[in-house]
Formats: structure tokens, sequence, C-alpha cells
């Protein structure tokens, strides 16, 4: 038994590099018009809840502020991040990842026990025995399955004029169109959170051996 | 300093690899595809007739935006915002059998559909107002369009950093019911920065998409060989995309 299914393999790297795109792209998209509101309309920053600050070039795709451009990698990468996201959801549902890896149960939503997760979080002491995941790693990767991905997606799809015409409600669900927009900005950064700390994790638990078991699949240990 | 300066390297690298596949002919025919596959997927989706939501006057955003052009920079487009558009003419000709030369006076004349509509503009913010003018297809009906027509093409009388704004749909927006050619915002003549006396209302898609300043409308089989040939101002000068439904 490989430690990380075929599936698993391809999904993740495939899904890195939309989320990089996307939310590099996002960023240049963002510099064109930087305020935030709730409800249907805004503009001109009237009733803003904030300004968020213009993205240096560094950060964004292309290098520079290009709306179109920025639209078009935007546009392009959603297929892939969208589409990889519903195919690795069926496969976790067929192939029990989610059931038996992912799903939490009630007895580690205790205060007690998160705590001691958190502990051993903190002491870096990332073994784990019977289970796959610890429950900080399934609530990590729960939110991101189930919460920060397909919201941007559902986020994304609802700022899409054409596609308004087709699903009115959910456009109401999200609260109106800027508040849609909003979402969507805010679970990008609440992805890029876990990016972060995905990262940092990786790289504080053995990153060679993380990535190569990543690619080749690894041993279950 | 430094792990900030491997971040902004990483990105840096990414930014690069980006711009050499933008850049080649693989880049652009992957953009170009996976326009089609949103028009396509929202057209599945949605009926060619479905409705964007109207809303009520209470929805009304206080004031409504002008953003591109806010006005025409010439003497004549001066004396008929002064004069009422007393002389202002929108040619409906290209692949009709009988071409119209309207007044606006003609144009108030027609049925008129009122709908109260977010306008989503590419930047990101939106405006909701109540527009009221006849619908395309009731012009295009009465000029009498030709079985080739596959495109309208809007026709303005402004100008953007020097080059003619214009642009253009095919004929399921032509003939969607939304799509009406207004010369009426809040119960009001058309503003100047709004594109008065007559700009395009086209609401499954971005406000680039809805051309001000109307002079004509023109039926087409292709949008080769007009202006820059990819249909709009924005599309030829700036690449912007041609469908943008999203």
């Amino acid at each position: 038994m490989k430690r990380h299914s075929l599936i698993t393999r391809l999904w993740h790297w495939l899904n890195a590099l939309c989320v990089i795109v996307l939310f590099m792209s996002g960023l240049n998209i963002s510099n064109a018009h930087r305020y935030l509101y709730w409800g249907d309309y805004g503009f001109d920053g009237i009733g803003a809840w904030t300004a968020v600050p213009r993205f240096p070039g560094w950060m964004t795709i292309p290098g520079h502020y290009d709306l179109a451009g920025a639209r078009d990698w935007h546009v392009l990468m959603a297929w892939p991040f969208a589409v990889g996201l519903l195919v690795m959801w069926i496969a976790m549902l067929i192939n029990r990842h989610f059931w038996r890896d992912l799903r939490t149960t009630r007895a580690e939503w205790k205060p007690a026990a998160i705590w001691h997760d958190v502990v051993q979080h903190l002491k870096l002491n990332f073994e784990h025995d019977g289970a796959k995941f610890n429950f900080l790693q399934k609530l990590a990767y729960g939110s991101v399955f189930g919460i920060f991905l397909p919201v941007m997606i559902f986020s994304g799809i609802a700022i899409s004029p054409g596609l308004e015409p087709a699903a009115p409600w959910l456009v109401e669900l999200f609260g109106g169109r800027q508040s849609a927009r909003s979402i969507h900005f805010i679970m990008a950064w609440a992805t890029f959170g876990f990016f972060v700390v995905h990262i940092a994790l990786v790289l504080l638990s053995g990153p060679a051996k993380q990535i190569r078991d990543m690619i080749t699949g690894g041993k279950e240990s | 300093m430094k792990r900030r300066n491997l971040i902004a390297g990483m990105a840096g690298f990414m930014a690069a690899g980006c711009s050499k596949v933008a850049d080649s002919k693989l880049g652009q025919s992957l953009f170009e595809a996976a326009e089609s596959w949103h028009l396509k997927a929202h057209r599945a989706l949605a009926d060619r007739q479905a409705l964007a939501p109207e809303f009520t006057k209470a929805d009304l955003s206080p004031t409504f935006k002008g953003n591109g052009s806010v006005t025409v920079d010439s003497a004549f487009y001066r004396t008929q915002l002064a004069g009422g558009f007393a002389d202002w003419r929108l040619e409906v000709n290209g692949l009709v059998a009988t071409p119209l030369s309207l007044s606006l006076e003609n144009i108030r004349r027609l049925p008129q559909r009122t709908q109260i509509t977010r306008h989503d503009c590419v930047e990101g913010w939106s405006a909701i107002g109540e527009w009221t003018g006849p619908q395309l297809g009731l012009l295009l009906d009465a000029a009498g369009l030709l079985p080739e027509a596959k495109f309208i093409v809007f026709r303005c009388a402004d100008k953007l950093y020097g080059k003619d704004y214009y642009e253009s749909i095919d004929m399921v927006d032509a003939y969607h019911p939304q799509t009406i050619v207004a010369h009426m915002l809040n119960g009001e003549p058309l503003p100047e920065k709004n594109g008065a006396p007559l700009r395009m209302r086209i609401e499954r898609q971005l406000g680039y998409k809805h051309p001000k300043y109307l002079t004509a409308i023109e039926a087409v089989a292709s949008l080769d060989g007009i202006n820059g040939g990819k249909g709009g101002y924005w599309e030829d000068n700036h690449g912007y995309q041609w469908y943008a439904g999203m």
C-alpha cells in the first residue's frame, strides 16, 4: 500500500500549480479595483468594508499590472482547478480516503484532545499512532477540501454575469455579487494561509522524503 | 530579508514562466480555448433567453458610475447634447434588407422595455440602474436581418486613447429579451457620462460589452477585417476577451 495514492499525487501537483497561478493572477485582478463591498453593488470605494493593498509586481501574474493578461490566466486555470477538485472528491469518496483518513470523529473534537494535538504539533512531534492524520491535519485538509477550494469555485461562478441567469440562487446565497466577490477574496487568502502552514510543516518534517513520497507514492509506514 | 527574497524569486520564476507561455502560440490558443469553453458552458447551463436578475427601485445604487469614455470630444456632440440630440441618427445597416436611419423620436415611439439590472465592470465594481429602450431584436426585425448575418457590430461616437470605440455580440445575445437600446437611465434621458443619447445593454456580459454614444448597428457575417478583427475596442487594443460573461 502506497502512502499517497496515484490520484492524490496527480491532483496534489495539478492543484498546486492551479492555486499558485490563480492566486497570483487574482492579485493582479484585485489591483484593478481594490475595494471590497457587501451586497449587490459597490463602486468608487463608497461603502466599502475594506480597501486592500496594491499588490506589487513580484506577487502577480503577469509581473506588471495587466488586467486582461491576468484574466486570461485566471479564466484558463479555473478549468483544471474546478474539474480537478470534482474528480478528486469523487475519487476520495470511492477509494474511501475521505471516510478512512480525513473525516474527524466526535472524540477528536474534545478540547483536551485538541489541546494535546496542538502541543504535540508545537513540539514538532509528528508521530501519531493508528490513524494516517492527526486531528489538526484532518481539520486543515478537511477545510481545504470541504470549504476553501469549493467556496473559491462557487464564489467565482457567482461573480460571472454569464452564469447568473442559470443559477441566480447561488448569487443570492452569497448575499449579492459584491459579497460573493469579497468571499472569493477572503477564501483566496485562507487558502494562502493553509499553503504557508503546509509548506512550513513539510520543511520541518523532512522535506526531501515528503516531496519524494508525494511524487513516487512512498510506503505506508 | 533573505526569505522574502527567496519568495519573491520563486514568485518571479512563476511569473516569468507564465509570461513565456502567454507569449507563445500555444498559450494564446489555450486562452482562446478556455474562453470558448466558458461561453459553451454558460450557453449549455442557461437557457438562451434566460434573464439576468432584475431588481426593484429599492435596490438602485445611489448613482450610476460613468467609466471609460465619459463624453465625446467633438463639436457636433456638444451642439447635440445642448439641443436634446435633435439631429442624432442611429443607423441600422450591413446585412439587412432595409437599412434604417432612426431619430431619437423614432426610437422613443417603439415598444419599450424597462429593466432594473446590475452592471458589472471588468475591474470588479457593480452598480444598479433602471434602463429603458426598445429591444435590439425589434430593430433587427424591422430592418429585415439577412440569414448570412452572424454578428451585430455597434459603432460609437466616442474614441478612447485616439481609437474608435466599438463592440460586437452574436445572435444569441442580439435577440436576448434584455438586450435593449437604452435612451433612459433611472427615468431620465441618458446622462452624458453614461453614453447619451443611446447605449446598449448586454445584460449577461461585463460592462465593456455595453457600448455608449451609439451611432450605428451593423449586421455582419464575420468580425474579420473590422478594425483589429477581434470584435471590440478592448479586445483589439488591450487583449480583453470577446466573450465577457465571466
